[in-house]
């Protein structure tokens, strides 16, 4: 097991990229850190896929270092590498039986006896196949396959890393859960550094201890779910991530205050002179329905048990909001913000600001 | 599955089929079969014969030692022609324009004529103006295919091989193109040599049109009998007589059509029995695992 260290790291497809737009993957620079469970999360094309596979070694990448500890592998086989990667779709070796199949790679390093044997059951225990390891692989049902496919993955204990291309695409939602549980166990159990691809916000917040954001080919934000949710650093993450995702107003911020179409908004955070497109983000969840503030029209109310989200246009712009199950909607709806909660960008990115001095102290 | 409907009607459809292949394939072998179980002298004259062809043919030692030829130019054949074709596919190019380049050279001598073959290498093997014969000369090593009894065997299964491992190669190139990616990825992900990655991915996957080679280049050269009748004309002696030469031979050359039309019969028998083993000894495994 090692710390893997990317230094420098891009890749392009093409044979000589120039504009920004010919990388798959930009430009990154990043420490994972050893034992921990990392999500990626990002939209399909992302290029979630090149780093992972840039990781595993089997894409070289145009540009950059990668490291084992201390041991650069840049140009070394997948195989010298002993990393495991489980694929999106299920492969199998087909004329193996399942037992064979847990057993491949523990036997391609070398590794028989009972030892093997037992690490071979304890696996097909976990994803629930013990009672057919005699059975041939071939005629099994996708899911079964990926079943496999995961055991294969989590069968040898001396890996550097466990990297999860999207997994449980083809598992059905409840076998999904249980996976994803036994996942966590097993890495809690083993302490491997585990990479986990997802475009499933649910799937990599429950995961992972910390998530890493792609969008367009570039790490928009490393950090816990809880991080992610309050303090997003890019209006991506902001409306990516969350059910409904962020709101997102368009701003003109002097200082503590945001001014926006219908109004005004105190900030709790001053911020110097800001160029670019500014936008104030607050999420759903920090919206508060009542009869102060600034006046909104509800289009739509959509009740999903827990609570009701309601659909409302602050000045013609769409604005989310999650109320409270039981809560009444005003005749004359307005609308506040949590103070705290309301978060600047500047051209898409998270613009910091300072804490502003308690004026009442 | 549903239950298929069940109409008898439907047979009418096939008739036109029926009549066609009548036409073309029974109507002809009814002759042979009419000609096997005769004696003609001449003048559309005939006596009923009964199984005496038959019994004349499997008894004659010379049909068995051209069947033995036979067998062991098939077998020949096969050994050497399924691993070579296999292993040409695995060292083709994967894609660019090598691969349309090498797919267009292998697919060359797949195009041209029997006879032609024959000729080509008739004459590329002669010692005296033969550029293999006479560079064999002059190399000092005693090669002579109308003389030679080994020398005739060795250039005709050169020959074959040249004119259709290309054929197994491009079923097994097929066969491995449509593996995916991810295949292989998995197994440098888990290690695997490069013989178990052939052994368990590349092989297991290509095994449908293996079969189908396997089957095709066995009839065929089983059949074969254009070329060695060019390069050889069964000779010298009758070392390189294989069964169709021979039934040539016998039909033509003798006219003993009765005999000949027997021969025949057996000899489509044979085809026919030994390629439906192949393919029941070689689908067994398939059909064995569908049923767990």
């Amino acid at each position: 097991m090692a710390r893997i260290t990317l230094s420098g790291l891009a890749h392009s497809y093409l044979p000589r990229p120039k504009v920004p737009q010919d990388y798959a993957l930009k430009r990154i620079d990043h420490e994972w850190e050893d034992g921990a469970a990392y999500a990626l999360l990002g939209p399909s094309g992302c290029g979630k896929t090149t780093l992972l596979n840039i990781i595993s070694g089997l894409l070289r990448p145009s540009e950059g270092r990668i490291l084992f500890g201390a041991t650069d592998v840049t140009d070394m086989a997948t195989a010298e590498r002993n990393i495991a990667q489980v694929f999106q779709f299920p492969v199998v070796y087909d004329t193996m039986t399942v037992y064979e199949n847990l057993a491949f790679p523990l036997r391609n390093r070398g590794l028989k006896g009972p030892a093997a044997d037992a690490r071979v059951r304890e696996i097909a225990r976990m994803i629930g196949m013990e009672d057919r390891l005699d059975q041939k692989a071939r005629g099994l049902t996708a899911d079964a396959k990926q079943k496999i496919s995961l055991g294969r993955g989590m069968v040898r204990e001396d890996v550097n890393a466990i990297l999860f291309d999207e997994p449980l695409t083809v598992i059905d939602p409840h076998m999904k859960w249980e996976l994803r549980t036994q996942l966590k166990a097993l890495h809690r159990q083993f302490g491997h550094t585990m990479i986990y691809v997802t475009h499933d916000q649910t799937e990599a917040l429950t995961f992972a201890d910390k998530v890493v954001v792609m969008t367009e080919g570039e790490v928009v934000q490393i950090g816990t779910p809880a991080e992610l949710f309050e303090r997003p650093a890019h209006t991506f993450v902001g409306y990516f991530i969350g059910s409904p995702g962020m709101n997102l107003l368009p701003a003109t911020v002097e200082g503590s205050r945001a001014r926006l179409e219908g109004g005004e908004v105190a900030l709790t955070r001053a911020y110097p002179a800001l160029s670019g497109q500014v936008e104030i983000g607050v999420r759903p969840e920090f919206v508060r329905l009542g009869s102060e503030g600034l006046p909104v029209e509800i289009r739509r109310v959509e009740d999903v048990g827990r609570h009701k989200i309601v659909r409302a246009a602050l000045a013609g712009r769409a604005l989310d909001i999650v109320a409270p199950e039981g809560a009444a909607i005003p005749a004359e709806p307005r609308v506040r913000f949590e103070p705290g909660a309301v978060n600047v960008y500047a051209d898409g990115w998270l613009v910091e600001g300072t804490p502003r001095e308690r004026e009442a102290a | 599955m549903s239950e298929k409907p069940v109409n008898h009607r439907a047979w009418f459809m096939v008739l036109p089929v029926v009549a066609l292949v009548a036409f073309s394939a029974v109507l002809p072998l009814m002759t042979v079969v009419n000609y096997s179980v005769q004696d003609t002298f001449g003048n559309n004259q005939f006596f009923w014969a009964g199984t005496d062809w038959f019994e004349q043919i499997l008894s004659d030692p010379r049909i068995h030692n051209a069947f033995l030829r036979q067998i062991l130019f098939s077998g020949i054949v096969l050994i050497i022609q399924v691993p070579l074709g296999v292993y040409i596919a695995l060292h083709m190019p994967k894609k660019g324009v090598w691969a349309s380049v090498c797919l267009i050279l292998m697919a060359l001598p797949l195009l041209i004529p029997w006879n032609v073959v024959g000729t080509i290498w008739q004459i590329f093997g002669r010692v005296d103006i033969g550029l293999l014969g006479k560079t064999l000369a002059s190399l000092g090593i005693d090669y002579n295919y109308t003389q030679n009894p080994i020398d005739a065997w060795v250039t005709i299964i050169v020959m074959d091989v040249w004119h259709w491992t290309s054929l197994v190669a491009l079923l097994a190139y097929a066969g491995l193109r449509s593996i995916p990616d991810a295949y292989y990825q998995a197994a440098k992900i888990d290690q695997a040599s490069r013989w178990a990655v052939f052994r368990y991915i590349e092989l297991p996957k290509m095994k449908g049109v293996l079969l189908i080679a396997i089957l095709l280049r066995f009839m065929d050269s089983f059949m074969i009998y254009t070329e060695p009748f060019v390069v050889t004309g069964g000779g010298p002696g009758n070392s390189t007589t294989l069964l169709s030469i021979d039934l040539v031979k016998m039909a033509i050359g003798q006219f003993d059509l009765g005999p000949a039309a027997a021969f025949s019969i057996v000899y489509f028998l044979i085809i026919l029995l030994l390629s439906w083993v192949f393919y029941t000894v070689m689908t067994a495994e398939d059909a064995k695992e569908a049923k767990q």
